[in-house]
């Protein structure tokens, strides 16, 4: 039974790859065709990768231990690829910059890749320990996930926007030639970056919150400093930064696009680093 | 901006995020620059604000790598040198988050945050109550959209098809005449514009909430053994709490998986209040509590009582009597021959060793007056599981006495609905300052002429949309 999920997994992480290698064809190629086709090919791994999902938790019926799949590394990692996949083709239906999916669509592909390659034992669905087993796993990790995939998506187009404002640098303002002609402008870059922000920082409050609130009813404290908790508030205070130093005119452009880029660096400290390398109340992701 | 469609954010006009008029430039009432005046203006300026929001962050790792508690744990302690020590406790390290110093940091956030918002305050207020029904020539200098054209039709026809359009462009629109020109008028979402304090405020409310907890709450713990009951639990700090009433616990059980993992921690539980019992057997799990007179008790661990007691029918081969007995702990039995037999180990459930079998066992071992005999399992289950050892004695497991202490958090925590307030606040401000906005169109009809402006303090993308569909509609008349 477990096999057909893990089958669609492995077909969506192919997916993902098609995906990349077709995104980088079309800077190159410059073929919109082609970018069409890179939206397609993310847009069936997510189909395929949501299917797989439905069919991991009704395998857990299954086997008796009932529980959507959030509850280890190996299902937050898998889930985190498909939150970036589904911000990311929002991004692309409202605003269409193909060239986005180059850098965003590699993020998906690690964490797929990753999971894959983790052990069996660690691939395994287990049953849920007890301090687990609530419905506030699904709003908490839902939120959390969403919120930090905005935040790669934003990772990457930051990345996208110091690549390109070093071309447009060194190039003046004569037209761009080569694989960045295709890439938004900078100034596009640096609102799209700052849209994707103020998806993920909603999110991410919501997902504090959620944690909050669960934290408050197994454990009787809303907040008790433990470092998953503590490095949560660290990535919203670098977010909250991130908006208010928005409204000032130096905050713009190159610092604004480092200041995203050391946010996801946190956020994926809170996610991973936090479990496999700190100690506290958290530790069902780091096994 | 409820359907999705695609946003052309190519053109840089577009890309303006919100309006130019910013809380760092607005005018200050006190132009002389005074001490007071200086002051006033570090404390509500947004650099002040990124300062504090970056430092928050960077300092906040600290606690999270050195490990928290007073006194921090041993283990930790061993790997740092004295001098280490004594600088790490003089700067509060070991409870950092309530050192002197990080919750200056927080209350300077918060000053800063009144500050803020009380300087940018009074030019929003007059932004939503002070409507502009008239556009005039000066008005219509500072708007970034503005468009006219020349019309054949009298002003009083257009006027009509223009209320309509604007009506249902954006909402129904204030008519005005002045000089035999007419002013439209329309505004939505006036009040978005307070979003941003009510975020703002959400943040001291949740502030407010914790303070009540720590002052009026407590953060307790107690331990009951099986059949016992308290009335006291005792904090962090070896405070006693008097709780006002009793909890028994009636029983504690612990359930496995087949793998061996937990899967329930249940303590039954009575509150007795003035020789009554009040809650009558009510069972809690982690993640379902019990809360009497506001007082919470949570499922947080538990621990052997005592010893257990481990019950076995020992059948002798020869002559089929049978005897009931009964060892205490690692205390080994004598068996009616004068062999001894001790317990070596015990399972609550065998299943995650004995994959396919379930229910508790026993790891013994018989000790003779001959060679010693190699230790087997007992599983209560089943019997005839190694029915054949034992020497002279058929021995059964006939099951396991564990009496159960069972741990609880005990919590009173009066600040935390506003705590839970302040979060829906903050929720709600930040949806309303980040995708509503307070959109504005004039139409103003004279004579063979009509002007179209408009302006929106956020997403100047969909407004663009908005006003431009608005426009091709009043060209068409």
């Amino acid at each position: 039974m477990r096999m057909s999920s893990s089958l669609l997994f492995n077909i969506a992480t192919l997916s993902y790859f098609a995906a990349t290698v077709v995104f980088f064809a079309y800077l190159a190629s410059k073929n919109r065709t082609i970018g069409f086709a890179g939206t397609i090919a993310s847009g069936f791994g997510l189909l395929v990768q949501t299917v797989a999902f439905f069919l991991r938790w009704k395998e857990s019926y299954d086997m008796g231990r009932g529980h959507a799949p959030l509850s280890n590394l190996y299902e937050s990692v898998v889930f985190f690829a498909w939150t970036i996949v589904l911000i990311f083709l929002l991004i692309d239906a409202k605003y269409r910059y193909r060239a986005v999916g180059a850098f965003v669509l590699p993020f998906a592909l690690m964490a797929m890749a990753w999971a894959q390659l983790m052990g069996d034992a660690q691939k395994e669905i287990q049953p849920l320990v007890p301090a687990l087993q609530s419905d506030w796993l699904l709003y908490h990790v839902i939120t959390c996930f969403l919120g930090y995939a905005a935040f790669a998506v934003a990772c990457g187009i930051s990345i996208m926007y110091l690549i390109k404002v070093k071309q447009e640098d060194t190039d003046g303002n004569s037209p761009a030639g080569g694989i960045l002609s295709l890439f938004p402008s900078s100034k596009i870059l640096d609102d799209l970056n700052y849209r994707a922000i103020m998806i993920g920082f909603p999110l991410l409050t919501l997902g504090i919150i959620t944690g909050a609130a669960w934290a408050n009813y197994a454990w009787g404290s809303y907040w008790s400093w433990d470092p998953k908790e503590t490095w949560s508030l660290i990535v919203w205070f670098i977010y909250a930064a991130f908006l208010h130093a928005r409204i000032t005119r130096g905050w713009v452009g190159k610092r604004a696009a480092i200041l995203s880029i050391i946010g996801f660096a946190a956020t994926i400290f809170c996610y991973l680093g936090v479990n496999l390398l700190l100690s506290g109340l958290h530790s069902y992701g780091g096994g | 901006m409820g359907r999705l469609r695609t946003a052309n954010i190519n053109q840089p006009t577009y890309l303006l995020i919100s309006e130019q008029v910013l809380p760092g430039r607005l005018p200050l009432k006190n132009q002389p620059s005074d001490f007071g005046t200086s002051l006033w203006r570090f404390f509500s300026s947004l650099k002040l604000t990124i300062f504090l929001l970056i430092g928050l962050a960077v300092v906040s790792v600290i606690g999270t790598i050195i490990p928290q508690g007073n006194p921090p744990p041993v283990e930790y302690l061993q790997t740092i040198s004295q001098a280490k020590f004594d600088l790490y406790s003089k700067l509060g390290f070991f409870n950092m988050y309530h050192s002197w110093w990080f919750v200056l940091l927080l209350y300077l956030l918060t000053l800063n945050l009144v500050a803020c918002s009380l300087r940018r305050f009074p030019h929003d207020w007059k932004l939503i109550n002070g409507q502009v029904p008239v556009l005039d020539e000066q008005q219509e200098k500072s708007l970034a959209n503005v468009q006219s054209w020349k019309v054949s039709q009298s002003a009083a026809d257009l006027k009509k098809s223009a209320a309509e359009i604007l009506g249902r462009g954006l909402t129904t629109p204030v008519v005005t005449k002045v000089n035999d020109e007419y002013h439209l008028f329309a505004e939505k979402g006036r009040f978005s514009r307070l979003g941003v304090y009510i975020l703002h405020f959400s943040i001291i409310i949740v502030f407010i909430g914790a303070m009540v907890g720590s002052f009026f709450g407590f953060k307790g713990f107690a331990q009951i053994p099986e059949g016992d009951s308290i009335t006291t639990a005792s904090t962090t700090t070896g405070k006693v709490i008097d709780l006002g009433f009793a909890v028994r616990c009636d029983s504690f059980s612990l359930t496995l998986y087949d793998t061996g993992a937990p899967k329930e921690y249940r303590s039954v539980l009575s509150v007795i209040e003035n020789g009554k019992t009040v809650i009558d057997k009510q069972p809690i799990i982690v993640n379902s509590p019990l809360t009497y007179r506001g007082i919470t008790f949570y499922q947080s661990s538990y621990s052997q009582d005592g010893n257990p007691s481990f019950h076995f029918t020992v059948r002798n081969r020869t002559n089929g009597t049978e005897t009931q007995m009964t060892a205490t702990g690692d205390q080994p039995l004598a068996l009616p021959g004068g062999e001894t037999l001790t317990i070596l180990g015990f399972a609550p459930d065998v299943g995650s060793i004995y994959p396919g079998f379930s229910g508790p066992a026993v790891q013994v071992q018989v000790q003779g007056k001959g060679p010693t005999a190699e230790p087997f399992a007992l599983l209560q289950k089943y019997p005839a599981f190694n029915a054949d050892k034992g020497g002279d004695y058929v021995i059964s497991f006939a099951g396991a006495d564990q009496k159960w202490r069972t741990g609880l958090q005990v919590t009173k925590d009066p600040g935390v609905w506003v705590v839970w307030l302040g979060c829906f606040l903050l929720v709600s401000g930040i949806f309303v300052s980040f995708f509503l906005s307070h959109r504005r169109i004039w139409i103003r009809i004279g004579a063979g002429r009509i002007v179209v402006a408009g302006s929106s303090n956020k997403n100047q993308a969909a407004f663009r949309i908005t006003l431009d569909e608005i426009v091709d509609k009043l060209k068409k008349i």
